[in-house]
């Protein structure tokens, strides 16, 4: 590879290569202010051209990595900064063994950490980075990983991917902070948000988990609050975990503590002011 | 014919937990997890005495809890087919039964 950049985000060693410069430097951009591994790195993402020949004619951008989905489609060069990502989705997804991994945002503040978890279009990651902004320590908007032994929450604050319409609630942060616009992405129109400083300077500050949410969106929807018992969190939380079978025993040790140690709840709303005004509600309860 | 007779695997094979009034349990032999509801962890703890037919599953869970149907055997029996296709409980062939095989 001929162009590599190293990255840590909180206890994860990424090392990302290409064989084009533009996406190294668009992660260099984005990833600034982030710690560079110490050491070995634990997973690597490459970017390959698709074929020897299309490298010159209509590039397009192949992930490769330690672990490999052969149908993984082929992104155009401008879109490399996203195969990245996705690229280190899949290897966390596939190959993390030392947490549980939630597929669920994670914050903190005063000491207590905050799962959100949902399905796609839920809208946990333009949540968490919004509470991200207002006071609370982003800890991660894709991936949460908990303790095996301990049941702490760990930080893993990457890159927000801020979609379509909720680009424009984040309108007033520093531009420094934003990546470029990618349009016509499979998820729609794309653009990255760097995390605030403070949630990269703790990136490796773990913290207790206080609270479990399971947000749901609809323009249609009235806000409202429901308990959700330990059971259902249990089961909603195995289908967001994507190592939960692959760790065995240590996996169910570690989420039926989770969901028999704290309160979840799920949240109905239509618009970011009121899923906070809920959130805030029930994080004073909890 | 005589009734069939369950068997399950040693207490110390499954790890459970109590959420809720139901009952997670790990099976260590599949790695699956499964979410079981009574009267399922009764007859695996019934199990855990010895192979049973239903009749007698009934009588070692009547001590502490009451199976609340007009048949009592007809309704552990059904649970054992539940239990059975998802790998918890499996048919027990007595030696006699087994020497009559070969």
């Amino acid at each position: 590879m001929r162009h590599i950049f190293r990255l840590q985000v909180g206890p994860v060693a990424f090392r990302i290569g290409s064989e084009w410069r533009q996406p190294v430097e668009a992660l260099r951009r984005l990833y600034a202010g982030y710690p560079e591994p110490d050491g070995a790195c634990d997973f690597t993402v490459r970017l390959e051209a698709e074929r020897p020949w299309r490298r010159w004619l209509r590039p397009s951008v192949a992930m490769r990595g330690d672990y490999v989905l052969p149908d993984a489609a082929p992104l155009p060069l401008a879109q490399g900064l996203l195969a990245a990502e996705m690229g280190m989705n899949l290897q966390m997804a596939l190959g993390q063994k030392n947490f549980l991994l939630l597929h669920a945002a994670s914050l903190e503040r005063d000491g207590r950490g905050l799962l959100m978890t949902g399905h796609s279009g839920a809208g946990k990651s333009t949540l968490a980075a919004l509470l991200g902004e207002r006071g609370w320590r982003f800890m991660g908007d894709e991936f949460a990983l908990l303790g095996l032994d301990d049941g702490s929450l760990h930080p893993f604050p990457r890159v927000v991917s801020l979609k379509n319409e909720s680009l424009a609630l984040f309108g007033g942060v520093d531009p420094e902070r934003l990546g470029p616009v990618l349009t016509g992405t499979p998820k729609g129109t794309i653009r990255h948000l760097r995390p605030e400083a403070g949630a990269i300077a703790r990136m490796t500050e773990s913290t207790r988990p206080a609270l479990i949410l399971f947000p749901r969106f609809g323009r249609e929807l009235e806000p409202a609050t429901r308990e959700v018992g330990a059971a259902e969190a249990f089961m909603r939380l195995t289908q967001a975990s994507t190592n939960y079978v692959a760790l065995g025993e240590l996996g169910f040790g570690a989420l039926t503590s989770l969901v028999s140690s704290l309160p979840a709840r799920a949240i109905d709303y239509s618009d970011a002011e009121q899923a906070e005004d809920l959130i805030e509600r029930l994080w004073s309860e909890a | 014919m005589a009734a069939s007779l369950y068997a399950a695997d040693p207490p110390a094979t499954i790890r459970t937990v109590e959420l809720e009034g139901l009952t997670l349990l790990y099976h260590r032999r599949s790695g699956l997890t499964h979410i079981l509801a009574p009267p399922a962890p009764q007859i695996l703890a019934a199990l855990a005495l010895g192979p049973a037919g239903a009749d007698e599953i009934v009588a070692r869970i009547g001590a502490d809890f009451e199976v609340k149907a007009e048949d009592p055997a007809m309704a552990i029996a059904a649970r054992l087919a539940e239990l059975e296709a998802a790998g918890l409980v499996w048919r027990h062939l007595s030696p006699s039964l087994k020497q009559g095989r070969g």
